[in-house]
């Protein structure tokens, strides 16, 4: 379904993304993996359009999406959530959903109906969902941290997405809150038959969820497999699960 | 919120019945400075879309107001055509310049969005200075016939109430449509948008026609109650008032503008007349609003007054 194929990208001589190979089947849900700094937010914003890439292409659905912009990839099936809390702080939870609803159904330059009766079951199924439906007439920048989290998962699936992609989607988040997120997770991959590509420092979360998983080093791919294959990996061992557990 | 709209509704259709009779009480003077405030108020309206809920650096919107003054003038004291065609050119030559300048704009990140308007703007105020053959340079155009349907004080007024109301409820509607829905979501977060596949550029392009349109219908009404242009009306530093009109009142509401044109029109008028120094008392009151209403007076009074936070989103009244 998506495939990354030697994707480079420095910033000011800093190699960020050094040599990426990815590559998601539909229905999987992968998990890139890699310490801080390894490189797996700035290869989500190339395969997303909010960075272009040095060199290298990525393809979805057969189709090459490499220089497009972020709203043009975003209508082929790809949406995604960010890692900090990327919402619309002004409006409320409930049409934080419903812009991107609109969006999806080329709605957004209407200019003289209502928005307030439109889209609206979809929006309540989404929110439902999710489990922020009680919320909805609230603003969404008075929302707590985890919450807001959720929310931009439930912006990203009112564009009806073929593939999610979530960036670190339990950063900051308690133990039990990043459990519910990933129960979250699993659910909307079955429920709305998802892909799912998302990022992760903490390994312990990434096995329990994963059915593939790369791992990313210093911008560069070093494996990707299932979860087994990866956590005997030599060099994973070497580079990350061995000595400085940072996460 | 059912409820607060009925109550809205009915508070404005009271208002505007009230704004309707005063004519036949009040004297000509006033009448006059009611019209000049209903011009105002729809030009700081119309800039607040996109500052207030498009979240644009419009800086020199009254260049739009003058592109339209300067047609509508131009095209009935030199082609002498209709009334009523130079009235629908005004707003439409506003919109094209408006295209035109922010096509470049919209291109360009906040502040360099200002200051590229400021610029191209200030090109529009030295052709309408210099170019005397045409626009009269610093002396404008003056005793522009109207038709006698609305060439007395009175009826001017009445034209100028009746198409600021049109206005307001097409602003209004188009606020509430998904094209304003988005438009805010494109100011809250312009990169979220384009991750929902919102071409922003264009968006905030299509609301800058919008909006520099509805700045050349409230041109034309410059024009009828005046009789007169000059270039002043394109001139940075208005510009300049009807942002500080729309802070006044309040910009993330949907009436706040209006409020913030009552005030500075009045204290240019009342304190006007007393010293030439009234921008003092607007720079006090200015610093008051900062620190003590910060969201503007309209975002004050809904934040007292109002219910829901949907509400808040927009502000409801008007």
């Amino acid at each position: 379904m998506l495939y990354v194929e030697d994707v480079y990208k420095s910033f000011d001589g800093f190699m960020a993304v050094n040599g990426a190979n990815l590559y998601v089947e539909k229905g999987q849900i992968v998990a890139v993996i890699g310490p801080n700094g390894a490189g797996k937010t700035t290869l989500f914003n190339l395969i997303t359009g909010q960075l272009k890439p040095d060199a290298g292409k990525i393809i979805f659905e057969d189709e090459e999406i490499t220089r497009l912009p972020p709203y043009a990839i975003c209508k082929k099936g790809i949406a995604r959530s960010f890692q900090i809390a990327n919402i619309f702080p002004r409006l409320t939870v409930f049409r934080n959903v419903q812009v991107s609803i609109l969006s999806q159904q080329n709605k957004s330059g209407k200019l003289f109906r209502s928005a307030s009766n439109m889209a609206v079951k979809e929006t309540y199924e989404i929110l439902e969902h999710v489990g922020l439906k009680d919320i909805a007439d609230h603003l969404a920048g008075s929302l707590s941290h985890g919450d807001q989290r959720i929310l931009e998962i439930a912006i990203a699936l009112g564009n009806k997405p073929r593939l999610l992609i979530l960036d670190e989607p339990t950063a900051g988040m308690s133990p039990e809150e990043t459990n519910r997120t990933m129960d979250l997770i699993k659910d909307l991959a079955s429920a709305r038959s998802l892909t799912i590509l998302f990022c992760e420092h903490d390994m312990d979360i990434v096995f329990n969820v994963a059915q593939s998983i790369m791992v990313m080093h210093h911008g560069r791919t070093l494996v990707q497999g299932p979860p087994e294959q990866v956590k005997q990996n030599k060099e994973v061992q070497e580079a990350y699960l061995g000595g400085d557990e940072d996460a | 919120m059912g409820r607060w709209n009925r109550k809205t509704l009915l508070l404005c259709t009271a208002l505007f019945v009230v704004l309707l009779l005063l004519p036949a009480i009040l004297p000509r003077f006033y009448t006059y400075i009611l019209a000049s405030i209903f011009v105002t108020s729809l030009l700081a309206m119309s800039l607040n879309l996109v500052v207030g809920h498009g979240g644009l650096y419009q800086f020199h919107h009254c260049a739009f107001y003058g592109v339209s003054a300067y047609t509508v003038a131009l095209l009935i004291t030199k082609a002498h055509v209709p009334y009523w065609i130079a009235f629908g050119a005004g707003p439409l030559a506003a919109a094209l310049v408006g295209f035109l300048i922010g096509w470049f704009c919209v291109r360009l990140s906040k502040l360099y969005f200002g200051m590229l308007q400021i610029s191209l703007g200030s090109l529009i105020w030295a052709l309408a200075f210099r170019w005397y053959s045409l626009t009269g340079g610093d002396d404008g155009i003056h005793g522009i016939s109207m038709p006698d349907l609305i060439s007395s004080t009175k009826n001017s007024y009445y034209f100028v109430l009746i198409v600021l109301t049109i206005s307001l409820i097409l602003m209004y509607i188009i606020l509430k449509s998904p094209f304003g829905t988005t438009l805010q979501a494109t100011r809250d977060n312009p990169e979220r948008c384009e991750a929902v596949g919102i071409n922003v550029r264009r968006h905030q392009l299509a609301a800058l026609i919008i909006s520099t349109f509805f700045a050349g219908v409230a041109g034309i009404l410059y024009v009828v109650v005046e009789q007169s242009v000059f270039p002043d009306l394109l001139f940075w530093v208005f510009s300049l008032e009807i942002f500080i009109m729309c802070l006044l009142g309040g910009w993330f509401t949907f009436a706040g503008p209006i409020i913030g044109a009552a005030i500075m029109v009045s204290l240019r008028t009342f304190v006007g007349v007393y010293t030439e120094y009234w921008t003092l008392v607007l720079g006090v009151l200015l610093i008051l609003l900062i620190f003590f209403l910060p969201e503007g007076v309209m975002g004050f009074v809904l934040d007292k007054f109002g219910t829901s936070a949907t509400h808040r989103e927009t502000g409801g009244s008007h």
